[in-house]
């Protein structure tokens, strides 16, 4: 299929549609709502679909949970302020290990923030966000061809591991266009989870439920999922290694910021600097291993975030203090161009004497 | 010799945990016999809520899935609109319905999901240890509201089923009442029609059933079944609130 030129919302749900995501349940917020927008086009009429703006984002993530637990493909999507009421239903949907997905087009915060892109979400999708001991899948992309191809690969991963998977983007991802091209067409059907609830035919009834009177019987539930973590750790940790063969100086940064930072690195090359960037894709599971492997032959660090400094936390845990880690953050929804990261990038550079 | 009475099929072989007097066993077992009735035991989900009511899928023998407080609407939606053939029915309280689920229940009702929702008023919260419900009455003592409910302070009791009727995607309503073996048979018949409405494709369909629970109201199960007579069904009004069916079978 040619390329198209799309909005980064749009080129997730036709991604989602194309990936058999059959049910989606939204809220308008800005600025996703191209995403809800799409949704409401293509599937609000057609048959086997269904298409609903809920009364509010608490009740948009319950409808995922009972469209998954009746064994559909189902997503939400949102920006930060609804993502936090999602989190009780993101909660559950881990808890009774139900394949989802849920966007969110970040913005800056705390409270009402701003409508421009951010990247203060990073804890908040990384940590479980809800509450209880938790982990959701998180994909961050950094161009809308990749939130294409990683909102179909959310929904593998969500099956496969039967978890709510977050595919964190950004204000900016979501609203700029780019020439996308979907690799894969809609299949016409897919066939029910097993385990799903359709009603008790030819077989026991079944139930899914997160609570019980035995802790014992939690400690097992938890014990469960955390196996399963550690497999998602093992098999499922990805990143970009983008100039960093022979790096004295390293970039870390996810999502839109790495793509800045992609801007500010090739000026860098040309100033005659040694620079490179690690893009972790997954931020859960966090690519440690990769990047402790780097920290072999990069001991400099630089963590560029749209943020106060979150995922320099994991930066830090990776390394095992076996690197050296700057730090630069714009909080609040500024996005720096490129040159402003040069200018920092350049400043470090010279003051850990990489230049000599 | 003839059998006249057995344990529903879509009722398992289980001891209810419920208090003595409680209403929900009652209301646990007519639901399994309308559902045996109407032949939809493979057909149905239910969805309890948290509450003394966590454990319906112990007693229930249909697919269940445990919904957060106030949820209910919203997990039904989503499993009748992933599998329509379905028949979805919420089992929720009075705290789960009435407030923390008011949106959601509201808006599935506006939306006309065609869902059945059995609400259990007992005017308390249960399980937590008896607080102040929506629809705690006028004056009464609860451990929230232990000088007694006053509408300067604590507000009204709401009457869930009177604004849901206001809602155009709501096709029956009804409130009855579980403290009698005659309002027990007119809540079973109601239970009928909420579940065929949907079978039919009607839409929203709510039972609100009075129901007692002497622990928290501080009665034995013979004064919880006076009380609902003589106080609760003052404020409650019984039968049928709206029904725009059209099937005129209504009692």
């Amino acid at each position: 299929m040619a390329k198209i030129l799309m909005t980064g919302n749009a080129a997730i749900a036709e991604a989602a549609i194309r990936a058999g995501c059959r049910c989606y349940f939204g809220y308008p917020i800005t600025p996703q709502n191209e995403l809800t927008e799409y949704m409401a086009a293509h599937l609000s009429r057609r048959e086997g679909c269904a298409f609903i703006q809920a009364e509010s984002e608490i009740s948009a993530v319950n409808m995922v949970y009972g469209a998954s637990v009746a064994g559909a493909r189902a997503m939400t999507s949102s920006s930060s302020p609804g993502i936090s009421l999602k989190q009780e239903g993101i909660s559950y949907l881990a808890a009774c290990q139900l394949p989802s997905v849920i966007v969110n087009m970040s913005r800056g915060g705390p409270g009402l923030g701003s409508i421009s892109a951010s990247q203060s979400d990073y804890f908040q999708s990384t940590r479980g966000g809800g509450h209880g001991d938790y982990r959701t899948i998180v994909l961050a992309p950094a161009s809308v061809q990749e939130l294409a191809d990683l909102t179909r690969r959310a929904f593998e991963l969500a099956d496969k591991y039967l978890i709510p998977v977050i595919i964190l983007g950004d204000g900016m991802l979501g609203q700029m266009m780019e020439p996308v091209e979907f690799k894969h067409e809609a299949p016409s059907a897919l066939p029910v989870r097993a385990g799903a609830l359709r009603g008790a035919k030819g077989r026991h009834s079944r139930f899914v439920r997160t609570f019980t009177s035995n802790p014992a019987e939690l400690e097992e539930v938890n014990w469960s999922l955390f196996r399963r973590y550690q497999l998602i750790q093992k098999q499922e940790a990805s990143c970009e290694n983008y100039l960093t063969e022979d790096a004295a100086l390293v970039v870390t940064a996810f999502g839109i910021a790495a793509r800045i930072a992609k801007g500010a690195i090739k000026q860098a090359r040309a100033l005659g600097l040694r620079v490179g960037m690690f893009r972790p894709v997954t931020l859960w599971p966090f690519p440690s291993e990769q990047l402790k492997e780097l920290s072999k032959r990069a001991k400099y660090f630089l963590d560029f975030e749209m943020n106060m400094g979150q995922m320099i936390d994991d930066v830090r845990l990776a390394l095992e203090g076996g690197g050296d880690v700057s730090f630069y953050g714009r909080p609040g929804g500024v996005i720096p161009n490129p040159t402003e990261v040069l200018r920092v990038i350049t400043r470090v550079y010279h003051q850990k004497g990489l230049n000599q | 010799m003839k059998k006249i009475f057995s344990r529903p099929r879509s009722l398992k072989k289980a001891v209810f945990h419920y208090c003595p007097g409680c209403g929900h066993s009652i209301i646990h077992r007519i639901t399994c016999e309308v559902i045996d009735e109407l032949g939809i035991q493979d057909r149905a989900i239910g969805v309890p809520p948290p509450g003394c009511s966590v454990f319906a899928y112990y007693y229930f023998d249909v697919d269940m899935v445990e919904s957060a407080h106030g949820r209910g609407a919203a997990v039904a939606t989503g499993i009748k609109r992933a599998h329509p053939e379905s028949v979805v029915f919420t089992y929720q309280g009075d705290g789960d319905l009435a407030a923390i689920g008011t949106a959601e229940t509201l808006h599935a009702a506006n939306r006309g999901e065609n869902i059945t929702a059995i609400f259990i008023n007992n005017a308390v919260y249960g399980m937590t240890g008896g607080q102040m419900a929506p629809t705690t009455l006028l004056g009464m003592k609860t451990t929230t509201s232990p000088f007694g409910r006053e509408d300067k302070y604590e507000g009204h009791p709401i009457k869930m089923s009177e604004i849901l009727a206001q809602v155009n995607g709501a096709c029956y309503i009804e409130r009855t009442a579980v403290n009698s073996p005659a309002n027990i048979r007119k809540t079973q018949k109601a239970i009928t029609r909420a579940f065929r409405n949907q079978i039919e494709g009607l839409g929203y369909s709510l039972v609100e059933i009075l129901s007692p629970c002497p622990t928290n109201w501080k009665m034995s199960p013979v004064e919880a079944w006076q009380w609902i007579d003589d106080v609760m069904s003052k404020e409650f009004p019984l039968g049928l609130i709206k029904d725009t069916t059209g099937r005129g079978d209504a009692h």
